[in-house]
This record gives structure tokens, sequence and C-alpha cells, in this order.
């Protein structure tokens, strides 16, 4: 339990953190290529309808503009990027760009510039005039949103009997809505595309997986495979939005082909919000009822969540209701809702980090009803097995995490009556909330090359969008082989390098760590067998390929998920504390204290590992108290399309945030012992800030964002 | 100057136009004519005017980036921050709004944070630009550097030179004399991977290190 807080200092820095630091570090736009021509797009601006004029002329005729692509003169794309949804729908999938004049969103695509310089690609867009034939559009949630709701989500689930929970002595049922939020990562998303030969392209892009980027692309432009080169080297940020090829990646792709030179393309922060996805409006309603003892009755989960007229994209904000707690009955149903927007996608926590507002909002709201301490009432219905399919768990020690973030938060100052604290004329509250999320591992390769001068070289074709996956695998490499880290260089970002998944679902360190503890073990064996007479547990490496006349040694190893994986429910948790204070006069909420505790089992980089839940809860705080995309209805057009009108944390916003880790390995999931985390860093924080807030000032928010005039 | 009359294009359209960039190219064309006729027609033809003229529109830039001299000709509308990324290839200075609403471009102007963005390159004509690879000297970081690794103050990097440049000024401000101190005067520099707590000790630790930045 007393287990040392680590700090920011603590374990090895990122190997890649002198470039970072010294600005060598190289992102997708800054590759620039010998007579590079630059592109820039031009957005529609109206909701829904179709283009009747587009004016090109004044475009085409400025300085230094060599094309102006549009639905009439672009050449089309063979192929079709395939649809991310998870259902074969009648909708006509993924936008297809400048295939006909159909405008499906404001700020779809219509036309783009491109020209020998930025600026002049840039003043070349200002010129394009379009006339549209307008259609009545629709991009606001209905009030009664379940009214006409009917497009497919997922089965309907039932555990026990349906809506038990009205059953119950205490009981109580609740809406809960958070707004779209835009992951906005600080690099914009950009591409350089450059055909090598009429079917040999290479792109630097900015993806979350470079070999999935590259069959996507590769299928569009009925290309092989092997033919096209994706390298993202470096990503700065992306928190699920570059989990796909977008229109703008197939927009730079073809104005590539018609210049007949590499074309840079970079969205704008604008762009960013209508072109890269954001996490979906979603309404959602719990019904949950209790002994009054607290025992869980039933629990019924309702969600509706917000996709695009054309494609279904659908997350799992009802699976937490599933899994969190050992309730007998269980009840979830999911929708979509198709209006005029562009399509949702992936955003850090999908569905889970939903689905935990209204879940862990509405268990705290339980326990005011019940008179009893939150975490006493989560204990009371801790699930030691999985709810959802009674599987054993592979690992849980949430029990620990609860107990390790109260101790820091220090819990036995909150009250169990709200608005009964003050500091400074300040009211006080304390809140707290969980979050869990699927424990993956996926198949991956790693070649492994150690050299006659001592160095080991590690290749994977995985891309890094900032936790440090390159430090994790030379962590992993350097205490199988023995060596020191600094004689380790992990090479990634390249999708001709061995097969990777994308870094995605918080699955990189199980599926490529894996990948690299493998690879390394079998090279290790390797030199052993060369040494003869069962080797020692350190050889000398060196010594050995000198004693063979070997320049290197090296292995490709494929490593893949076992029968376990299937066996046991496989899961990462968290549990979020939070203190705030909130002045009762205007309203404004200060985040005072933040504990994390985070159970993914081995933690590998101890030093990367802490920011990536620090990370996670300064998301969730954005998540709580201030990101929402407004959609001026009347228009259907985003009118907070920047960074000073769609707030996320700041510094000052900030305190010091304590992350702590239970650190056990898991047995099951992998050889490395390592959960997940990325995800469940940020799942809990919003419920755990709404649940302090209502400890502070007695007011229940049950709409994100928690911004000062609902609090007054 | 008020005895020469402007030259008007023999269709007397180009000026009436409106654009000076028009005339500039009917002009400097009409002249090559003169001197060169047969040539220059064809270059006409195969957009050469549009160099020629594109050489009249720009505007001499003399500036020291990271100690170096650079003489450039640049349109007047480009920003500093793409004339840094785009024609001198100092791409660690980074583009995250293009508004200065992000901080990621920030930059030393003699030796002042200033927002690359929303300074247009004509602006710094004469001045010292210092840009994070300029504040190492050679193969030993700058004492923020080190301290932005020791305390992981980022996770992507890429608002990373940004809260760098940043924060070495806000040492040189005066603004670092305390934990809510720093965290106001770095809240102009934004980091969406949410490292604010490590750029915060690592501040405090230069500042308390004493070391001249």
């Amino acid at each position: 339990m007393n287990k040392p807080i680590p700090t920011s200092a603590d374990g090895m820095s990122r190997v890649d953190g002198r470039a970072k630091v010294t600005g060598a570090a190289k992102y997708s736009a800054e590759y620039n290529q010998p007579n590079m021509a630059y592109a820039v797009l031009v957005g529609s601006t109206i909701t829904k309808g179709t283009v009747a004029t587009i004016d090109t002329k004044a475009a085409s005729a400025a300085p230094g503009v060599l094309a102006v692509l549009t639905y009439l003169n672009s050449p089309k794309v063979p192929g079709h990027i395939p649809t991310k949804a998870q259902k074969p729908s009648s909708k006509s999938g993924p936008l297809k760009v400048f295939y006909d004049n159909k405008i499906l969103y404001n700020g779809h695509p219509i036309a783009m510039v491109v020209a020998d310089t930025f600026e002049r690609a840039q003043y070349g867009a200002s010129l394009v005039k379009a006339t549209y034939n307008k259609e009545a559009h629709d991009t606001q949630p209905p009030k009664n949103i379940t009214q006409g709701v009917g497009a497919w989500g997922g089965k309907d689930f039932t555990k026990g009997t349906v809506d038990a929970w009205k059953t119950a002595p205490i009981k109580l049922e609740q809406e809960y809505t958070h707004p779209s939020d835009v992951h906005n990562p600080m690099e914009l998303h950009a591409i350089i595309a450059r055909w090598d030969t009429p079917d040999k392209l290479t792109v630097w892009d900015k993806t979350q997986g470079t070999q999935a980027t590259r069959d996507d692309i590769a299928k569009a432009f009925k290309l092989k495979k092997e033919d096209v080169q994706v390298n993202s080297q470096f990503v700065g940020g992306a928190f699920g939005s570059a989990l796909q090829v977008w229109p703008h990646e197939v927009a730079a792709i073809l104005g590539a082909q018609v210049v007949k030179r590499p074309v840079k393309l970079v969205l704008s922060r604008p762009d960013m919000f209508t072109s890269v996805g954001y996490r979906p409006y979603t309404w959602q309603k719990i019904g949950i009822g209790a002994t009054t003892d607290g025992k869980l009755v039933g629990i019924t989960h309702e969600a509706v969540g917000q996709t695009s007229s054309f494609e279904d994209f659908a997350e799992g904000p009802i699976n937490t209701s599933k899994g969190l707690y050992a309730s007998p009955n269980i009840t979830t149903r999911y929708k979509l809702l198709s209006l005029d927007v562009n399509t949702p996608t992936w955003m850090r926590g999908p569905g889970e980090a939903t689905g935990a507002f209204a879940l862990e909002s509405a268990m705290d709201e339980l326990s005011y009803a019940l008179k009893m301490d939150p975490i006493d009432l989560r204990m009371k219905n801790y699930a030691k097995t999985d709810p959802d399919n009674g599987k054993e768990y592979s690992s849980k020690f949430l029990d620990e995490a609860y107990a390790m973030g109260a101790a820091q938060i220090g819990w036995e100052n909150r009250q169990a009556q709200p608005r009964a604290a003050s500091q400074n004329g300040w009211l006080v509250g304390y809140g707290m909330a969980g979050g869990m999320f699927g424990a993956y591992r996926d198949v991956a390769v790693i070649k492994a090359m150690m050299k006659a001068d001592g160095t080991l070289t590690i290749q994977s074709a995985v891309s890094d969008i900032g936790p440090g996956t390159g430090t994790a695998m030379v962590l992993i490499a350097a205490n199988k082989m023995g060596i020191d880290a600094g004689k380790i260089k992990f090479e990634m970002g390249d999708s001709s390098l061995p097969d990777a998944p994308m870094q995605g679902g918080s699955a990189t360190v199980s599926a490529v760590g894996s990948a690299v503890h493998d690879a390394c073990t079998v090279l290790k064996e390797k030199f052993q067998q060369l040494m003869g007479n069962g080797g020692t547990d350190k050889p000398d490496y060196v010594k050995i390929l000198k004693d063979n006349n070997l320049p290197s040694l090296e292995v490709l190893t494929k490593s893949a998920p076992g029968p376990d994986n299937q066996k046991y429910s496989m899961q990462s948790w968290s549990v979020h504390f939070v203190k705030v204070l909130v002045h009762p006069a205007t309203g404004v909420v200060k985040i005072d204290k933040v504990a994390c505790v985070a159970d993914c089992g081995k933690i590998i980089s101890p030093k990367t590992a802490r920011s990536q839940v620090v990370g996670g809860a300064i998301g969730g705080i954005g998540m709580a108290l201030m990101e929402e995309g407004i959609i001026d209805h009347r228009y259907g057009r985003y009118v907070n399309n920047n960074f000073a009108d769609y707030h996320v944390p700041v510094n000052a916003d900030i305190p010091q945030i304590d992350a702590m880790f239970v650190n056990k390995p898991d047995p099951y999931i992998n050889p490395i012992g390592a959960k997940g985390m990325a995800e469940i860093a940020l799942i809990g924080m919003a419920p755990a800030v709404a649940n302090a807030v209502y400890n502070a000032t007695g007011k229940r928010v049950r709409d994100l964002p928690i911004t000062p005039d609902k609090l007054i | 100057m008020s005895d020469k009359k402007p030259i008007i294009p023999p269709n007397g359209e180009g000026i009436s136009n409106g654009t000076r960039r028009d005339f500039i190219k009917q002009t400097t064309v009409l002249t090559a004519v003169a001197m060169a006729p047969g040539t220059v027609v064809k270059a006409a033809s195969d957009h050469i005017d549009e160099q020629i003229a594109a050489v009249f529109e720009k505007m001499p830039l003399k500036m020291e980036v990271n100690g170096k001299l650079q003489n450039l000709s640049v349109e007047p509308r480009s920003t500093l921050l793409d004339i840094l990324r785009e024609q001198l290839d100092l791409t660690g200075t980074k583009k995250g709004c293009d508004h200065g609403q992000c901080g990621a471009c920030t930059v030393h102007v003699d030796g002042h944070r200033v927002n690359s963005c929303l300074t247009l390159g004509v602006m710094v004509n004469g001045k010292k630009i210092t840009t994070i690879e300029g504040l190492a000297k050679g193969d030993e970081l700058h004492p923020m550097q080190e301290a932005f690794l020791k305390h992981d103050g980022f996770q992507c990097g890429y608002c990373t030179p940004g809260q760098i440049m940043s924060a070495v000024a806000c040492i040189r401000e005066g603004h670092a004399n305390s934990e809510g101190e720093i965290r106001e005067y770095m809240s102009g520099n934004i980091c969406r991977c949410g490292a604010y707590p490590n750029i915060v000790n690592a501040i405090q630790e230069v500042k308390a290190g004493g070391q001249t930045v």
C-alpha cells in the first residue's frame, strides 16, 4: 500500500527523446521532396445537397497554380477505401473524394488546389467558387432521441431478467449526454504523396498503422501492396484519428497523379474538425437498482450514438455496464443516429470512456441514495469473474487500485454530504470513478539482428503516436538479451518492415513487445547453440560472432496469442480520484488534486507509462470540463473549429497528477505480463470529475462538459 | 518619378483588372520583348512570365537564423513559420494551428518568444531568430532540453520545440518563480498528450539549477 509515488524523473528516458527535444524528429509533412507541390482543400459551405456549379477559372489562372481538382475533372479512384463499419450497411460507405457532386456534410471537400508554394495554393483555394442546390439538413440530435432511431448499433443484450433494476428497493434512472469531442492532436494530419512510377507510390503520412494504410491505399488505387510504401517515422499524437485512410489522403495521392510531382497536403486546424473523425455525440440512459445494503439488482444501459448519413460507426459505450460490476441482471441497448455530419471514429477509450461517464455517474448517484461510500458500493459489487460471459479474469487487482488511490487523494477527508466542505471561499469536493478496457494481443513479427560491434537492431512496421513504443521495446530487448539499452536500436514507422498491427486499442506493447521478447529469446538461444554446452545465461555476443566468423546474426520471429487469450477474460483496469474546488459564485471548477491508479499488468517502461497515465487523466479533464464541438444547427457548420474556441486543457488548468501502478504481471495474456494502459488512462476520469463536482456543489451535471454556467 | 508615365499594356486591360501582378508580368515581358522578341514571347506562353513576375513580387529578407545569416527573397505574405519550414528546411518549428492559438511554432526573435505563424517573414528583417535547432551547443544539449528529457516533458514530441522555446523565455522573463506562475506563463503552449506537470517539473529544475538559459 505504501509504494512510493513515481515521479517524472524515474525510469529510463525515451530513446527518441533527444530527437524530439532538438527538433530532429521529423513528422509526415517534414519530408520535403524535390519539385514538391502543395495542395489545399476547399470544403463545401452547405451541409446537404449538390454542387450546382463550380467555378475554378480564377483559381486555375492564379499564380503558381498547377491544377484544380473537382468531381468534374479529377481522376476517379479505381477502388474504394474499405469501410470500417462493423457490419455491412445500406449506406454508401467512406466518402469518395471528388467522385460526384453530392454534399454530405458541411466542409465536404469539393475541390483541391495544387500550386508550387503553400501560399499560392491557399490563395488559389480562396478563389474557387461554388453554387449549390441546397437540401434541408439535420445535424441536431432530436429531443426525444430514441424516437425514430433504428440504425444498427449491435444486438440488445440481456443477462438475467430484462430491466430488473425496476424491481429494486433503491433505484434511479437518469439520462446522460456528452457532445462530440475532437481528437485534435497537435500535429495536423498531413501527407506527402509521391508517385515513383505510374504504379508505384511512396507516402509520408500521419498514420497509426503503416501497413493498414498501405493496404487500404493499395486497395483504393488497385496497386500491389509491395508497390505502396508508407512512412510514418514520428506521429504527433492521434488518439484514434489516424486509424484509417481519410479523404484528404486520397486527394493528395490524386493530386500527385495529376500534376506529376510530389504533393504535400497539410490539413488546417478547422479541417481537423470535419476530416479525421471525432468522438461522437452520445445519449445514454442508465436505470440502476440495488438492495438497501447496496447489492446491485440490475443495470439497464441504453445508448444512442451519432454517426453520419453515409457510414455507420459503432462503438461500445454499453460494454462498461456489461463488465464492470457483478450485477445479476444486465440489459443493454445501443442504436445509431444518422445525421448530416462527417463520420465519427475511435477516440481514446472509444465507447468505454462514454459508457463509463454514464455508469460511473449513476453509481455515484446510487451511493448517495444508499448513503454509502462510493468505494464501498463498488467493493460490494466487485466482479470476481466477468459478468458478461462468466469467464475468469486473467488478472484483476482493481481492489488494490481503489485502496492505493483513496490513500493518495486523502479520501478520508471527503464529506459524505455534498456541499459540506469549503476552503478559502471555494467549495471542496472529492470524486472517484473506475474504468475498464479489453486487454488484447495481436500477431506481430520482429526482426532482430546482433551485429559484430555488439549493437542490436530491432525492426517493426509499428508506428508510435507518442506513448513511447521504441523505449518500451528497447527495455524489453535489453532485459532479455542482458545488454545495455544504449546498444539497442529500434527501427519502426515503415510499412516495409516486419508486420505489426495498428497502434490502437492499447495493444502495442502486448503485441509488438511480446514479439520483441520472443525474437530476442530465439536470438539468444542461437548464440547459446553456437557456444555449445548449453551456453550461459550471459553470452558474449561480440566474441561468439568473432569466433564463428559471422558479421551478424539475425532472426525473424512471428509471435501470436495462444489459447489462454480465449480462455480468460482479459481486461485492464483503472481508477481515478479527483479533488476539485468550485467557486460558488462563478461556477469555475479547479482541479486541485488527482490520483490515478492503473492495474495493467507489468510496467515495462516506468517513465513513459507514468506520462501516459498523466496524459490520459488530462484528456479526461478536457472531456469533463471543456471539450465540445459545437455546430450551429441552422447551418450545420462548426462554429468553434479552432483552438481559441474549442477548449482543451492548458498548463494553468492542470495540477500535479499522481499516477500509480499496481504493477503485477498478468500471467496469461503474453510472455511479458503487460496489459494495455492508453485507454484506461482516460476512461473514468470524466465521471470522477463530475462526481467530485457533485460532492462539492450538490449539483449533478449529466450533460458534458461541466462548464460554469451549469453550476450557477 | 512624376515625369514617368505608367506603361499601359496595349489592350489597356492589365491594370484595370486590378492586379499589380499582371502589370508586372506584362511590363517585364514587354521590356524583354524589345530586347529578344522570339525567345521571350515563347517564354510567356510557357508560363515563364509567371516566374519572372514572381521574382518582382518578392521582397528581400535578411535575417540571422541560429547564428547563420540568411539572405532570402520571400513573398510578403509568407509567414516566418512557413519560411523556416518550407524554405530553410528547419522543420523543428511546428505548425499546429497557424493562428497563434497553440504555441507549437514558438521561436525566439531577438531573444523574445514569438509565435512564428503570426509573424510575416518581412517583419523580422535584420533580426536574430533562434529555433529549436539552434538551442543546443553542438552535441551538448541546452539545460532545458536535458530537463525535458529527464522529466519526460512530452509524449508525441510535436509541441515540444515550442514548449522548450517558451520555457527558456519563461525563465529569462522572470516568470518561473513558482509552479503557479510557470503554469500561467506556459499556457500559450498547448500539449494534447498532457505532459503539463512534467513540463512544469522540467522548468522548475532548470530554474532551481540556476544555469544561464
